[in-house]
């Protein structure tokens, strides 16, 4: 096993630009991301020897677009969170002695479509036997098919919901980047147009075009890099179902339940020790299911937690403060977005610093519950 | 039969014999034959202890209004509203599926309503097994 802090982050980028950017292909967007990292670090192409990017064939295309001979890749590919896989693979793979520097990157032109790599449910696939002809299409009607079983069990209610969403656009007011930054109200949210009942609009992540790109080397090394290091403390990582309507549990994510935890003892931190916390949110009820999936409230506790302001600015467990997937961005693979923000937490350069942070922990989601991968990191080593 | 422009199931010789029974009108389910449980969607070996002892039985039918989303925008062969559902089985797998003969609203699809298996075919080759309220629902 890894000790705590053996390996760092020391270039982080997104891209140029975010939202709408149709002068960029996906792997443009890539590429971007990637330059602006490596730039970040200090390093060219030939410093990389280690890559892994969202496959299948992505290592390949990237690789080769960058002009990078690598000696270790991955191109692991569950969903939004594979960017956290990616880090927890690296980690180890620089610990092994496989390489010494690894570059990750997305890119993706959720919005545009530049490019873009179609997602085709296969029909003979078990999702596309038993789910596809039951008329779902896309994320917003199946991610938030256990809601309503949620709700009933926890006794949360729509104004609950519509709370995350607006406890989120209050960070993301902060951050010039974001999206949507105008202040909405649980009213605003219950009355914008039903998506899929019970989720409105304003519960549902944008969609748009970007990517960013993270450069992970020995700790050892982290010094000599041009900023300040962010250790890596503990990770880990899990699958359960492609099909949501197989979840074991509706009201709980078993792959959360493995990947959060797993992190955190490989820490060896408590979650009162967390100062920062992003959680994947690709709808509004992401974040109820992450506080409690990770322990950092009980079972049913969430939707209070958020509703008395304990993640709001000023709260004592800020969440999502990049705006989340809700307001921030979300190109479809939205895990890369909320790794960065937790980077430049880590690193004072937040748009919404937290003030002090020095524990931060990444929580993200593949499909609709698919996977998942959680990261913890540090400003200081253990 | 059903509108045209679902998406349509294409079997896998793992799964061909629920599509099989669909068409006859029977929701065949598995068991698994060290355990005792029933479980889905199909494959040749028990998911609770990887035996490959198990074997395939018709299920009741019965079930309850699991969880659902009420879908507002038109997809090829729904007209919205329309709700994408999950029922769980009498004998205890949860199932995607729609819910037929009822009104598509949050008021006439309430949680842990029991349902009834009802058959639909999408063509002359596949049958979807959909949900209607059950009739001696109270």
């Amino acid at each position: 096993m890894l000790k705590p802090g053996q390996i760092a982050v020391v270039g982080a980028a997104e891209t140029t630009k975010i939202g709408v950017v149709p002068e960029l292909s996906q792997i443009g967007l890539h590429a971007d991301a990637a330059l602006n990292a490596m730039a970040d670090a200090g390093l060219k192409p030939t410093d990389i020897d280690g890559l892994a990017c969202v496959g299948p064939m992505m290592p390949q295309q990237v690789a080769h677009y960058l002009g990078i001979t690598p000696r270790w890749v991955d191109g692991t590919g569950v969903g939004g969170c594979s960017f956290m896989l990616h880090v927890r693979h690296a980690a180890a793979a620089i610990a092994a002695g496989y390489c010494t520097t690894v570059l990750i990157t997305h890119g993706e032109s959720g919005k545009s479509r530049v490019g873009a790599t179609p997602r085709p449910p296969e029909p003979e696939s078990l999702a596309g036997q038993f789910e596809m002809p039951y008329g779902p299409f896309g994320p917003p009607t199946l991610f938030p098919i256990p809601v309503l079983r949620y709700m009933k069990e926890r006794g949360v209610t729509d104004e609950d919901l519509a709370t995350v969403a607006v406890v989120q656009r209050e960070w993301a007011g902060k951050n010039p980047r974001a999206m949507y930054r105008d202040p909405i109200t649980v009213a605003d949210v219950l009355n914008s147009r039903m998506i899929a009942y019970p989720m409105r609009i304003l519960e549902c992540c944008l969609v748009t075009d970007g990517g960013g790109a993270l450069i992970l080397t020995s700790a050892d090394r982290a010094k000599d890099f041009p900023t300040k290091p962010v250790y890596i403390l503990g990770t880990g990582e899990s699958v359960e179902s492609t099909m949501v309507s197989q979840m074991e549990d509706f009201t709980s994510s078993r792959a959360f339940r493995v990947a959060g935890p797993t992190a955190i003892q490989a820490a060896g931190i408590s979650h009162a020790d967390v100062d920062h916390l992003m959680i994947y949110d690709a709808f509004a009820h992401l974040p109820l299911y992450g506080l409690e999936d990770l322990g950092f409230v009980g079972r049913g506790e969430a939707a209070a937690f958020i509703r008395e302001g304990n993640t709001r600015p000023g709260g004592k467990l800020p969440l999502n403060t990049n705006g989340g997937g809700l307001s921030y961005t979300h190109t479809g693979m939205y895990g890369m977005f909320a790794l960065q923000e937790s980077v430049r937490q880590m690193r004072g350069t937040a748009p919404a610093q937290v003030e002090g942070a020095e524990i931060g922990v990444c929580h993200g989601v593949g499909g609709m519950f698919s996977a998942s991968g959680t990261v913890v990191f540090s400003n200081q080593r253990p | 039969m059903l509108a045209p422009g679902r998406a349509k199931p294409k079997p896998t010789p793992e799964t061909r014999h629920f599509w099989d029974g669909a068409k006859d009108g029977k929701l065949l389910l598995q068991r698994c034959g060290d355990t005792g449980r029933a479980y889905f969607p199909p494959r040749p070996f028990s998911p609770y202890t990887g035996s490959r002892n198990v074997e395939v039985f018709e299920a009741s039918g019965r079930a309850k209004l699991y969880s659902y989303v009420i879908h507002n925008r038109p997809v090829p062969g729904f007209t919205p509203p329309y709700a994408i559902a999950v029922v769980e089985l009498e004998e205890g797998p949860r199932m995607m599926t729609n819910i037929v003969g009822c009104e598509q609203t949050p008021e006439a699809l309430v949680l842990d309503m029991p349902l009834q298996v009802a058959f639909e075919p999408l063509d002359e080759e596949i049958t979807l097994p959909l949900f209607r309220p059950a009739k001696e629902s109270a």
